[in-house]
């Protein structure tokens, strides 16, 4: 005889032997239809409630993502909550801070911020900061570093709060709706990525919560602890605007123009190559000046990266781009087509920039196109501080980009108003100068001793090549020599470089 | 000489604005606002003063709101005003 009755000793036998227990009746069955059951998730709860639920506390660190940009509405919304709710002393990380979040000065002199880790700061907030208002320095990492030091412990996230423009009740959240109440949209997530794999509790806030499942998801279910709506997460038309905007100024679009010459005669445009523009009107320009050159001479390019624009896409369905690798929406037409073209993939900041991630995008990438606040006679850039020592600008994936691609291009022009950006010695630290290939200027383009092929093959391409010393050189006889900056004793910032090492430190300015 | 209200110049950027007004007491009291106060406040004022000397102005109330001009549009800006307020045409010959 072999019914299960016979073989209830065995059972009990091999329950025992694996440490378990013996199946004991019948599971509970729900009957409610699943319209209804999944309509009313256990996540989906107030602000406030989420943050009891979360269990944060004093001292603890909560993140944000920052691809609304200029339009985001999150980190304030979330923080005022926290200030009303009597936290202090939490760490603030977000992937970056913009003009936008001024209330937060607010929230730090009340003790409710006491340290920020970001990518950049600007406006007020950064004015403020600059002038000592934290007793913490704030830590400044670009997006691949930013990426490693959550993966790799450095930058721990207790509590995660990110927007998304659609999300069910169960978690599974998108930068877009598909749905027809869909109030917005940032395209790409993928800053948002890596806190929401990493951190101990993920709020996910949305303006438009859909019928499950929503798929094809960014953020999956299984990363989300608690779902909040909220009247808006962002307003979209401010995501492509400040520092990428498109740009109708006729020096950036010279510069743009310089920066297509240097590409095509780089050695690197061939067929396959790879692409990928930074913030700033003449680096994003650029791509449209090369876009004739790849018709003409009959080249594809194999992807894009980064922050994907609307030109990217246009070239994209062009069939001239074949895939676009998008950690960060530029602007609505980018994150539309991510929405609904497969070609277009969304990638978080790891897989985007992280020097330690071995198939990170940038490990693949040829041409990187830059802009910069101030370059220095040995290359070092400078994007994050003003050449008045205020910060007024962010990392981004500078650093990442110029030393994991093959050929970087800082396009800057000589001077900004009275302001030079070829410089001695660059105000801060941010991009070391031996990843940095050729500066393009107005007035001529330097090419780093480093490359002397590359120098050659734009020379023979009747390029004005110029030493860098003489781009400084002609900049200070037009401005004359500036006077050395008002700067404190005390650290209010520490940029750190990708690879976790301190790279260097800002101090405050003293009126 | 004798100084009236006058202005040269806009609040654009690469620009300065001028404003010249009759002194209230002797001398040239030039008051400065400059995006780039840190580095060039001190060049942007000997600037002013040296070109509305070299005009003959030597009393005169000067407000200057810099967006980062160079010596030769501030020269240009003040000069511009000095002529404003004076009714003197430097341009003449």
């Amino acid at each position: 005889m072999n019914s299960i009755k016979d073989r209830a000793a065995l059972i009990k036998n091999a329950a025992d032997t694996m440490g378990k227990q013996t199946f004991q009746g019948t599971a509970d069955k729900n009957n409610t239809a699943r319209t209804e059951l999944t309509a009313q998730g256990a996540k989906v709860v107030t602000l406030e409630e989420a943050i009891k639920r979360t269990g944060l506390k004093d001292g603890m660190t909560i993140s944000f993502h920052h691809h609304f940009r200029g339009g985001d509405k999150v980190i304030n919304m979330v923080v005022a909550k926290l200030a009303e709710m009597g936290f202090k002393n939490l760490h603030l990380a977000s992937s970056s801070l913009i003009d936008v979040h001024e209330p937060l000065i607010d929230h730090i002199k009340a003790g409710v911020i006491t340290k920020i880790s970001t990518s950049g700061l600007r406006g007020n907030l950064a004015k403020e900061i600059s002038h000592g208002l934290m007793e913490e320095p704030v830590v400044f990492r670009s997006h691949g570093g930013r990426g490693s030091a959550i993966a790799n412990g450095d930058l721990h996230i207790d509590v995660a709060f990110l927007g998304a423009s659609s999300a069910d009740p169960m978690g599974n959240a998108c930068g877009y709706s598909r749905s027809e109440n869909a109030k917005s949209i940032c395209g790409s997530l993928g800053y948002a990525l890596p806190d929401a794999q990493y951190a101990d509790k993920v709020v996910i806030l949305t303006d438009d919560l859909v019928a499950y499942p929503n798929t094809p998801m960014s953020i999956s279910e299984r990363n989300v602890d608690y779902v909040v709506v909220v009247d808006s997460v962002g307003d979209s038309s401010k995501i492509a605007s400040g520092a990428i905007r498109d740009t109708k100024n006729p020096r950036d679009i010279l510069l743009a123009q310089q920066a297509a010459k240097v590409i095509i005669n780089s050695g690197y445009f061939k067929q396959g190559f790879s692409i990928q523009t930074g913030s700033g009107g003449a680096s994003l320009a650029a791509v449209k000046f090369i876009r004739q050159s790849m018709i003409d001479q009959g080249i594809t390019a194999s992807f894009a990266l980064g922050g994907i624009t609307a030109h990217m896409v246009k070239m994209h369905e062009e069939g001239l781009i074949e895939r676009l690798i998008d950690v960060q929406s530029f602007d609505k037409v980018a994150a539309e087509s991510l929405k609904s073209d497969p070609m277009h993939q969304e990638v978080s900041a790891n897989e985007y920039a992280s020097y330690d991630e071995p198939g990170s995008a940038t490990h693949s990438l040829d041409i990187v196109i830059l802009s910069a606040l101030e370059v220095d006679v040995d290359f070092n850039v400078n994007v994050l501080v003003g050449s008045d020592g205020i910060i007024r600008g962010a990392i981004g994936g500078h650093p990442d980009t110029a030393a994991d691609s093959a050929l970087s291009i800082i396009v800057c022009p000589l001077l900004r108003g009275r302001i030079p950006c070829v410089v001695d010695e660059v105000t801060t630290h941010i991009t070391p100068g031996s990843t940095v290939d050729v500066v393009v200027t107005e007035y001529g383009i330097a090419v780093n001793p480093r490359r002397p092929e590359l120098a050659e093959r734009l020379k023979k391409a009747g390029l004005n090549i110029v030493e860098i010393a003489s781009l400084r050189d002609r900049a200070n006889a037009i401005i004359g020599t500036p006077a050395p900056l008002p700067f404190g004793d005390k650290v209010v910032g520490i940029v750190m470089n990708r690879d976790g090492s301190v790279m260097d430190v800002i101090k405050n300015i003293v009126d | 000489m004798e100084v009236k209200n006058a202005v040269a110049g806009t609040l654009e950027s690469g620009d300065i604005l001028i404003q010249i007004a009759p002194a209230n007491t002797a001398g040239l009291h030039i008051e400065l606002d400059s995006t780039v106060a840190y580095q060039f406040g001190k060049q942007i004022e000997a600037v002013i003063a040296e070109t509305l000397q070299n005009f003959g102005l030597t009393d005169a109330e000067v407000k200057a709101t810099d967006k980062g001009a160079l010596d030769c549009t501030i020269r240009a800006r003040v000069t511009a005003a000095a002529v404003r307020a004076t009714g003197k045409d430097v341009w003449a010959d």
